[in-house]
């Protein structure tokens, strides 16, 4: 780092993907990446509340008493295929394959939404039939919240991934739309990993326990 | 941190993407084996909760480095920097407040 | 149904205190002359599209300083309101409700609409012309931050006159900020109003790392930038890892007032404790935060007026990257007194002794730049010195707290108090007057006025310390804080009196500032070289205020200081202006960070009052303005050659 930046940015981008070719692109890109690291502050201080406040169940249903684990694994399953899908739809993005691209956010997309199905129906048994609503104990509260951000978390990018469909179909792959379709693949994968921690120090940990 | 040089502005050929391959067999390898640990085995509460998170951090990096490309860009380290403070700071807090918070359990 | 009107209006209206019908007033009044004086002179237009659809990062500067001094102004209000009524016992100037919302609201706007964001501006104006860019990395996030911090302000103001102000403090210890003990919206403004506000701090934080780590001139590496860039890049840094443990903290609050959680609450397993615990890992670092960036600015200012080099520049930032590392491992300390066990409590004893070691290391860092240095005492430069020994006794009394035994002695009294003011008035307060002061005519191309400026600084600095020096013998003779009145014969009386005086005089130099700034802007000194102070670092390096563009050619940076080795190298200066001028790229001004920020509003007094009818259409407002922004992709625009050439010339940069 103590040669010229710019000079080296311009060398180095030529050879880049796409997505870094501009200098918004690149500048965008490493932003993204700040603005997921202090989201692993978000959820780690949601996994911190859990945690502690995961025994607090004041009476009512505990960890053990309502998970179960073959739904846990379908989500599990379906998001870390999602994920798959959404590596391979940056692949094809750096093939500059736009149908190859949109095919595979597609796909991904169609398995977010079956994740979110399947985690409105989980919180619906819990809430309705299982009588373990969110307000019933500071468990709930805090398993309700964490998982309830994640997933409003996969939501947003459904929505996001829709608008940058558009945008392919419309314009193409471009700097811009491949900056894009990169990030929301960042995007994806990030809240993959978030899964896989709410899998084990949820889920698992609360069997165990 | 090379990886990037090795990159073309464009792959034209189609070559299979083994890299996502194996990270998805991975992920779901270490996700069944996590479960298997967790409820198919009856190791001591702390032993299990050890390994599962193990497991679990095994299975973040394999998603950062083999789906993510943490390590590209014009300057990774930047990125890399930073992913590790929010890293530091997620421990902290997470750890911060069990470690606080047990005393008023 | 007339009844029913009358019982809401009540109800939704603050009611009932003489002074709040005169605030009502002379809200309604200020408005109406600010509406009128835009309609009489056609200015409508002229503030649309020179100042809410701005993405300058010097015009969002100016934008953050004005509203923080207006903030500014009501949190000093408050605070002497808090003093009328502490000056004698048994006084009934406050009662004892309306004394507990003065108090959160002076805390809440000081730290949160004050220190905050007069630093953002600061930075906004001052950092990407150090660094020799052209804008922020982000333009557009810049100026939606901006907005997000001015609503979030309003809406936390505007509970003085609707639905009632919040009273739990501005750290809203629960459970008694909870809705069980707390019913009304009061605390629901704190939580809203700071939350978005908040949003925007952390969005800031990720645009100035981005800025700095990317924009940099040719060859300005990292350990050749100017410690003010260095310092709010380690407060960038801190901001952006300390917000979302409060944005959490805020929502899990919120989610438990308006939808019955149990994270805070006694009953059902709720923990009030675990609030604490996330305030603080918040509220920890963001000292650091209103800290860091004054250390860089008395850090420039020093070495421009001692005429010297920096001392110990690596050691500077090493110290600061050591507190930024440090800073989030020290948060128990401010509730030591709940009680914990002893290792939890020596291991935060010990890193707040640490985390005081790096601090120290930069106050010899400036008395070393003094060393030997011809020293010109100028408005900024005296703020600067002062900062020293004032800031230091803040310091060795919180090195005092840190130690977990004393602290149970010294905790919740004044003592604390004058500790945290000591800090933060000394430290912050100083240091945003003197950044002020040195950046003045790079905003506005004219000098605040030297006579005026020294009268405020004599008199704001005498006074701070006729109010908080006696403020720590008073907790040390075991007066508390937050106790809106005490009776008569505990000997506290006579030091309250003379604290009172202190908080009056620092008014005094307020407003002298204040009329200073009015003054100057009609017969200041025009700056017409750019560089009034003999400065050393890029900012001054170009006209005052900087063209829209900032540089005509970037900067090239072979050292520190580098406009202090431009200008003893001419040869290298001069060549470079020789070289002819290419159209400059700069972003489209938009409406969107405006608009999108006054959903956030909509939707956040929609909460405050749980009227999901208005919050639901604010929010889906906002997620509009989202996607509108994603489909804009011509935001860009081309400042033509001749226009360089003729804005060059007006400023009488054209050779």
């Amino acid at each position: 780092m103590t040669h010229s930046l710019l000079s080296l940015n311009e060398k180095d981008r030529s050879k880049m993907p796409l997505e870094y070719s501009t200098e918004e692109g690149d500048l965008r890109i490493v932003g993204f990446w700040i603005f997921l690291a202090a989201e692993l502050v978000l959820f780690g201080t949601l996994f911190g509340t859990y945690l502690v406040l995961q025994s607090h169940t004041a009476g009512g249903p505990t960890a053990k008493d309502l998970f179960e684990i073959g739904p846990v694994m379908a989500e599990t399953i379906v998001l870390l295929v999602s994920s798959f899908t959404c590596g391979l739809s940056t692949i094809e993005l750096r093939r500059h394959n736009k149908k190859g691209l949109i095919g595979w956010l597609i796909v991904t997309i169609l398995l977010g939404l079956v994740f979110v199905g399947l985690e409105v129906n989980e919180f619906y048994t819990y809430a309705v039939h299982e009588g373990a609503p969110l307000s019933r104990s500071a468990f709930l509260s805090g398993f309700f919240v964490l998982l309830g951000t994640h997933g409003c978390h996969v939501s947003l990018g459904i929505v996001w991934i829709i608008g940058i469909l558009l945008q392919l179909a419309r314009r193409g792959i471009t700097p811009v739309t491949a900056r894009k379709a990169f990030m929301v693949g960042l995007y994806w994968h990030f809240l993959d990993v978030v899964w896989i921690f709410i899998f084990t120090a949820v889920y698992l940990t609360g069997l165990v326990i | 941190m090379n990886e990037n040089q090795n990159q073309v502005t464009k792959q034209t050929h189609a070559a299979f993407p083994w890299k996502q391959v194996i990270g998805l067999f991975m992920s779901l390898a270490l996700t069944f084996f996590a479960l298997w640990i967790a409820v198919g085995l009856s190791l001591p509460v702390p032993v299990t909760i050890t390994i599962i998170v193990g497991l679990a951090i095994v299975q973040a990096f394999i998603q950062l480095f083999m789906f993510m490309h943490v390590t590209e860009g014009t300057e990774p380290v930047h990125q890399l920097i930073g992913i590790l403070f929010g890293i530091y700071v997620a421990f902290v807090v997470v750890a911060g407040t069990l470690w606080i918070l047990a005393y008023a359990l | 149904m007339i009844e029913s009107i009358k019982s809401f209006m009540g109800w939704f209206f603050v009611t009932g205190d003489p002074m709040i019908y005169g605030a009502d007033a002379s809200i309604a009044l200020v408005s109406i002359g600010i509406v009128a004086v835009l309609t009489y002179f056609k200015k409508w237009k002229w503030l649309w599209d020179e100042w809410l659809t701005s993405v300058d990062h010097k015009k969002i500067g100016i934008m953050y300083i004005l509203a923080a001094l207006l903030m500014l102004f009501r949190g000093g209000i408050d605070a002497l309101m808090m003093r009328a009524q502490l000056t004698l016992p048994n006084m009934h100037f406050l009662d004892a409700e309306h004394y507990n919302q003065v108090f959160t609201t002076h805390g809440t706007i000081m730290i949160i609409f004050v220190a905050m964001p007069f630093i953002f501006g600061l930075m906004n104006i001052a950092v990407p012309l150090q660094i020799g860019a052209r804008d922020v990395a982000y333009p557009f996030l810049n100026a939606l931050s901006f907005w997000l911090f001015f609503m979030g302000a309003m809406l936390f103001n505007l509970s003085f006159v609707i639905g009632g102000s919040p009273d739990a403090g501005w750290s809203s210890y629960a459970p008694y900020a909870g809705a069980e003990m707390n019913p009304g919206v009061g605390q629901n403004y704190y939580l809203l109003g700071v939350q978005i506000s908040g949003i925007g701090s952390l969005a800031t934080g990720i645009n100035f790392l981005v800025t700095i780590l990317k924009m940099r001139a040719p060859g300005m590496t990292l350990f050749k930038m100017p410690m003010f860039t260095w310092s709010i890049l380690i407060t960038s840094v801190i901001v952006v890892f300390a917000f979302p443990a409060f944005t959490v903290a805020l929502a899990l609050m919120t989610i438990d007032r308006l939808f019955g959680a149990h994270f805070f609450t006694i009953a059902a397993g709720g923990s009030p404790m675990l609030w604490a615990n996330l305030f603080w890992f918040w509220g920890h670092p963001e000292v650091y935060i209103v800290l860091l960036p004054v250390f860089g600015i008395f850090s420039e200012v020093i070495a421009t007026f001692a005429h010297k080099t920096l001392f110990g520049y690596a050691v500077m930032v090493w110290s600061m990257v050591a507190i930024s590392l440090l800073s989030f491992i020290t948060w128990l300390h401010h509730f030591f007194t709940m009680g914990n066990t002893a290792p939890v409590n020596a291991f935060f004893s010990i890193s707040t002794m640490l985390i005081a070691i790096p601090t120290g290391v930069k106050i010899f860092n400036w008395l070393f730049t003094l060393n030997k240095g011809r020293i010109q005492f100028t408005t900024p430069m005296l703020w600067a010195l002062a900062f020293i020994p004032n800031f230091t006794i803040g310091g060795v009394t919180g090195v005092m707290l840190a130690m977990a035994p004393a602290d149970y002695q010294y905790h919740n009294s004044y003592f604390l108090v004058a500790h945290f003011h000591s800090t933060l008035i000394a430290g912050t307060v100083f240091g945003i007057f003197c950044g002020l002061h040195y950046w003045w005519p790079k905003m506005f191309g004219y000098m605040l006025d030297e006579t005026k400026g020294k009268w405020s600084f004599w008199i704001f600095m005498i006074s701070f310390n006729i109010c908080f020096m006696p403020m720590y013998f008073l907790g040390l003779m075991g007066m508390t804080r937050r106790m809106y009145t005490y009776p008569a014969g505990l000997g506290w009386t006579p030091i309250n009196v003379v604290m009172t005086i202190g908080a009056v005089g620092m008014g005094v130099g307020f407003a002298l500032i204040a009329y200073n700034i009015v003054w100057s802007a009609i017969h200041g000194n025009k700056d017409k070289t750019g560089d009034p102070w003999g400065g050393r670092t890029l900012e001054w390096a170009t006209a005052s205020p900087a063209a829209e563009y900032n540089f005509a050619h970037i900067p090239e940076v072979s050292t520190r200081d580098a406009f202090a080795a431009m200008k003893e190298d001419k040869g290298v200066f001069t060549t470079k202006t020789a070289k002819p001028y290419e159209p400059i790229h700069m972003p489209n001004n938009t409406g969107i960070p405006v608009i999108m920020a006054t959903f956030m509003f909509i939707a956040g007094f929609g909460c405050v009052f749980e009227w999901y009818w208005m919050a639901v259409p604010g929010l889906i407002g906002i997620v509009i303005c989202m996607i509108a922004r994603s489909f804009v992709y011509d935001d860009h625009h081309y400042i033509s050659v001749n226009e360089i050439k003729r804005t060059e010339a007006g400023t009488g940069r054209l050779s």
